[in-house]
């Protein structure tokens, strides 16, 4: 917890960020494995049928892509708060970035429902089973995020964090920051292409 | 470490960016360029928006070079094989 000052390690990074940034490259590999054999069958498979542009719901992702990086935006503040000595901003920030996160999940629940009606299902055909092993993966990135922040918010607000202590609110900024940088990409592949 | 300065005015900027390019990546896809144009636009864009969050929000511009090297050397594997998979596809 401590480990803003710790930093006699070799590489001089303190071992809880080195470990996030080795997370994060082991999770580019995984969404990597994923998308790229999504393009192998969309481009190459002759079964591979891409459902009309009306029924993917192209406003609502597009909402939800901006409520995902207002969230990264309230992350990087709550972060720049405590760094400032301002315990009340990253209290503030962090529940902003809660709620969006819980927006997120929302319209994003909104949107299965909405599609499974349509008959786009996991077993409708290769986009659905894509869509849907993708987007869940990404939501369930998002569901860990609430986790990781709303443990972040209850130690704020016992007062754990300074502008010398704040380690894991970086960490956790890390992280997020990723579940949103998947997001992007997912996006324009899923709903615009 | 946490010696990077705090920099509300940059992230909000970032933030400006990052919704105008979404905005723009929508617009862009109702356009009809051809199927070629239309991917490789979405894509520069997407790369666009990934380069800002991971440069600023992650603060990878200012991180050392053990970071740059874990997270670099990943992308550039999930760029390989992207690359490996092309000739299965047909494509150059």
């Amino acid at each position: 917890m401590n480990d803003t000052r710790v930093l006699d390690t070799s590489t001089g990074i303190p071992n809880g960020k080195l470990g996030m940034w080795v997370f994060l490259a082991s999770e580019v590999m995984l969404f990597g494995g994923f998308i790229s054999s999504y393009v192998i069958l969309r481009t190459g498979s002759p079964y591979f049928s891409i459902p009309p542009r009306e029924m993917l719901g192209v406003p609502l992702a597009t909402l939800n892509t901006f409520v995902l990086i207002t969230s990264s935006v309230t992350m990087v503040l709550a972060l720049d708060a405590v760094q400032k000595g301002s315990v009340k901003g990253l209290v503030r920030y962090l529940s902003a970035t809660l709620f969006l996160a819980f927006c997120f999940l929302g319209i994003k629940a909104y949107e299965y429902h909405h599609k499974w009606l349509e008959g786009i299902t996991l077993t409708s055909g290769l986009f659905g089973s894509f869509y849907y092993t993708l987007t869940a993966l990404h939501a369930l990135h998002v569901i860990g995020g609430i986790v990781f922040i709303s443990y972040l918010l209850a130690m704020a607000l016992k007062g754990r964090y300074d502008s010398r202590e704040h380690a894991r609110v970086e960490y956790a900024g890390l992280y997020w920051h990723f579940v949103d940088l998947v997001w992007v990409v997912l996006f324009p592949i899923f709903y615009l292409l | 470490m946490s010696a990077e300065r705090s920099n509300t005015k940059v992230y909000l900027g970032v933030f400006a960016a990052l919704a105008f390019l979404t905005a723009l990546t929508v617009w862009a896809s109702y356009l009809d360029l051809g199927k070629g144009r239309n991917i490789a636009l979405a894509l520069a864009i997407a790369f666009f928006k990934v380069s800002l969050i991971a440069a600023f929000f992650m603060h990878l511009k200012s991180e050392k070079r053990a970071v740059h090297a874990l997270f670099y050397g990943a992308a550039l594997l999930a760029l390989l094989l992207f690359l490996l998979v092309l000739p299965d596809l047909g494509l150059p």
